[in-house]
């Protein structure tokens, strides 16, 4: 895909987007209410109204050919660039799935703790090409001083999903419970 | 005048106290290294680390983000002279001279210059922060809803007008922010509105943390994979000698330039000021201007020290500048400033004016910190050097999933709700996107922070003018901004039409550094 090609799909999806935003906008009242002023739907759905202006400049200089983004014929992603980018947002999105689960099949997910270290691992070694003992070391020692840090001292629970069982001792270690 | 030494003196006992002077110390040195790697500066260190403070105290929180924001200026010029990559946008002019100085194995000598340089600007600047603000914020206590969404278009308008990106992109940034900070409940009546799809993790709306760290968390990090990706892997690092000899002729070199850095201060602090403007450009301009104070610009490019102190000085500067509308006027100067006052609506602070006599101590206190964190940030830079070359060796694929846990844990932890980190990986995938095709994010970040800001400011002031919006423009503060406001808006409209009435021979841009 060019540059060029991304420009136009972009404009076009954030058009889609103004749109949506306006129509969303005007469950409330976009006009004038007596008495209350500007209703609730107005300001997001007039700078919805100006989003939407804006995506179609974008789209009439698009074909006007005009900008040095509109003009570029080169590809998106040079040859090589696209997989490593890729990798690490796929990796991230199945972190983020595992940590909390997507609502499907009743799976509530292995929690921070169980899916960290697999994000880690993944990164170190598949990304990174680290050792063994590098990647499972710190896919080990993250999640540790992770906890340490935010659990127990600065008191941010993060979600555990299945694994919250496993945690009642360390909080029983912690906090004497 | 006195009675500022007063308040002053007043916030160094509480920048001074042994738990906050802790802050100030971690916060420079993590700022430090932030700001040294490559790709991160002062606003993605604020945004992912804003989470961690939601414990400390007010005045403890803001201290130990203005300290990383001190700290990572400093740090930004690290990796510019090492690498040759601008450890932050801010840190660009940097490497102009100071990447020359490391080839010709003088690395040791732009590092010191740019620390002592960033010192002198940071210096220059938080005094004529001191006694610009409380007049500044005197004036604004008389300011109503009219003046504050006057002043929000000022700072939108300067976006348009000044931050030289596609119009309609930048439109687009700031009216998708104002949109995004929208979402929730309508703060007048109540109703669920901008519930998208019916997900009911929209109706705390969104949080500006959950767009400040998926574009400057994740979408950053996504930028540096491609970055070194291209890069395949190898390392430019130049090696830096360092002995207390060599410090003190490096040291006695820098007061050479003295004239440069007192020019980059009093320029950065003023073009800091300017929301939109900030550290970048005024770190460009004063390495122009530095050219040509110069009695040897034909060094500059070459490895001119004055190359290093001027955009150094300038970009610590604005960055104390941009803090003086955020806390006087309540409309952030930067994204980074955006963020700290994101922060202070978190922390139960009324953002503006009213802070100086409401909670002279946060206000006080950042002050005096500022002091502190510029001494203790020159102090630990010089020390460290050899620990930030050492971080630069550090392979990005170990820092990077470090910092995207943080990022995580960042985007959980202020609603502790995973439907914000659904959103914080969209807006970092889409946001990364955008930037590839030169849509700006900053304005888009700003306008999240001041949307909830500006929103119920004109609903007010179209409610005391019963719908009228000749009130903008015939009150005393109000009027003259909102015009101020309009001829920038419609600058970029209005340039080519004086060129042309010009005879079209003004094709010279302004003074302005650029690269040689």
């Amino acid at each position: 895909m060019t540059v060029r090609t991304a420009e136009l799909l972009m404009g076009l999806a954030l058009a889609v987007l103004s749109a949506y935003f306006m129509w969303k906008s005007a469950e409330l009242p976009i006009g004038w209410v007596p008495d209350v002023g500007p209703g609730g739907g107005a300001w997001p759905f007039w700078l919805s109204a100006v989003m939407l202006g804006s995506c179609i400049w974008v789209l009439v200089n698009w074909v006007r050919r005009v900008g040095p983004v509109a003009t570029n014929e080169d590809p998106l992603f040079e040859p090589g660039i696209f997989l490593p980018v890729f990798m690490v947002g796929a990796a991230l999105t199945i972190c983020i799935a595992l940590i909390g689960g997507i609502g499907v099949g009743g799976f509530e997910g292995i929690g921070f703790y169980g899916a960290l270290p697999l994000f880690l691992l993944f990164y170190l070694k598949v990304m990174g090409n680290h050792s063994w003992l590098t990647a499972i070391g710190l896919a080990v020692l993250i999640p540790v001083i992770t906890f340490l840090f935010f659990e127990i001292m600065l008191k941010i629970t993060l979600p555990k999903g299945m694994t919250e069982p496993l945690f009642l001792p360390i909080y029983a270690f912690f906090y004497g419970l | 005048m006195l009675e500022i030494f007063g308040l002053l003196a007043q916030g160094f006992t509480v920048a001074l106290q042994p738990f906050n002077l802790m802050l100030i110390i971690i916060g420079c040195a993590v700022g430090l290294f932030i700001g040294a790697m490559p790709g991160l500066g002062s606003v993605n260190g604020v945004a992912i680390l804003l989470p961690l403070t939601f414990l400390v105290p007010p005045e403890g929180a803001i201290i130990f983000l203005a300290a990383i924001y001190y700290g990572a200026m400093y740090g930004g010029a690290v990796s510019s002279i090492m690498l040759g990559i601008p450890g932050a946008s801010t840190a660009v002019a940097t490497t102009f001279d100071g990447r020359p100085l490391a080839k010709q194995g003088m690395a040791d000598k732009a590092l010191t210059t740019a620390a002592m340089a960033s010192f002198v600007g940071g210096t220059i600047s938080v005094i004529l922060f001191t006694f610009f603000a409380p007049p500044l914020a005197h004036v604004a206590l008389t300011f109503g809803a009219p003046e504050e969404f006057a002043l929000m278009m000022l700072a939108f308008a300067t976006f348009v007008g000044l931050g030289g990106d596609d119009l309609a992109k930048t439109i687009f940034s700031i009216c998708v922010g104002l949109v995004l900070a929208a979402v929730g409940l309508d703060i007048m009546s109540g109703a669920p509105r901008l519930v998208f799809g019916d997900i009911t993790g929209f109706l705390h709306g969104i949080n500006f943390l959950v767009l400040a760290i998926g574009i400057y968390g994740i979408g950053e990090m996504l930028w540096t994979v491609e970055e070194n990706a291209k890069a395949g892997g190898k390392s430019m690092l130049s090696e830096a000698v360092l002995t207390w000899e060599r410090t003190k002729t490096n040291l006695k070199e820098f007061l050479g330039t003295w004239k440069v850095a007192v020019m980059g201060s009093f320029l950065g602090y003023f073009v800091g000021i300017l929301p939109a403007a900030g550290a970048t450009p005024g770190a460009l301009m004063a390495y122009g201007f530095g050219k040509q104070m110069s009695k040897t610009p034909e060094k500059f490019g070459k490895g001119a020290i004055e190359g290093v102190t001027a955009p150094e000085a300038a970009n610590n500067a604005a960055s104390t500048g941009s803090m003086l509308p955020m806390l006087t006027l309540g409309i952030p100067g930067s994204p980074t400033t955006a963020i700290l006052l994101g922060g202070m609506v978190i922390w139960g602070l009324e953002p503006g004016p009213r802070l100086f006599t409401s909670n002279p101590d946060f206000v006080w206190g950042l002050i005096a910190s500022l002091y502190a964190a510029n001494l203790f940030a020159v102090i630990l830079n010089i020390l460290f050097i050899p620990a930030f070359i050492w971080v630069l060796k550090m392979p990005f694929t170990i820092l990077a999933p470090l910092i995207l846990t943080l990022c995580l844990v960042g985007g959980y932890a202020p609603t502790q709700d995973m439907h914000d980190v659904w959103l914080m990986l969209l807006f970092g995938i889409v946001g990364y996107l955008m930037r590839k095709l030169d849509y700006p994010v900053a304005p888009a970040v700003l306008a999240i922070v001041l949307g909830p800001l500006a929103e119920p400011a004109l609903r007010q002031s179209l409610l005391i003018s019963s719908g009228d919006p000749s009130i903008f423009f015939t009150r005393p503060y109000s009027g003259p901004i909102m015009v101020v406001a309009l001829i920038l808006l419609f600058l970029p409209a209005l340039a080519p039409i004086y060129r042309r009435l010009r005879g079209g021979n003004s094709g010279k841009a302004p003074t302005g550094g650029t690269a040689e």
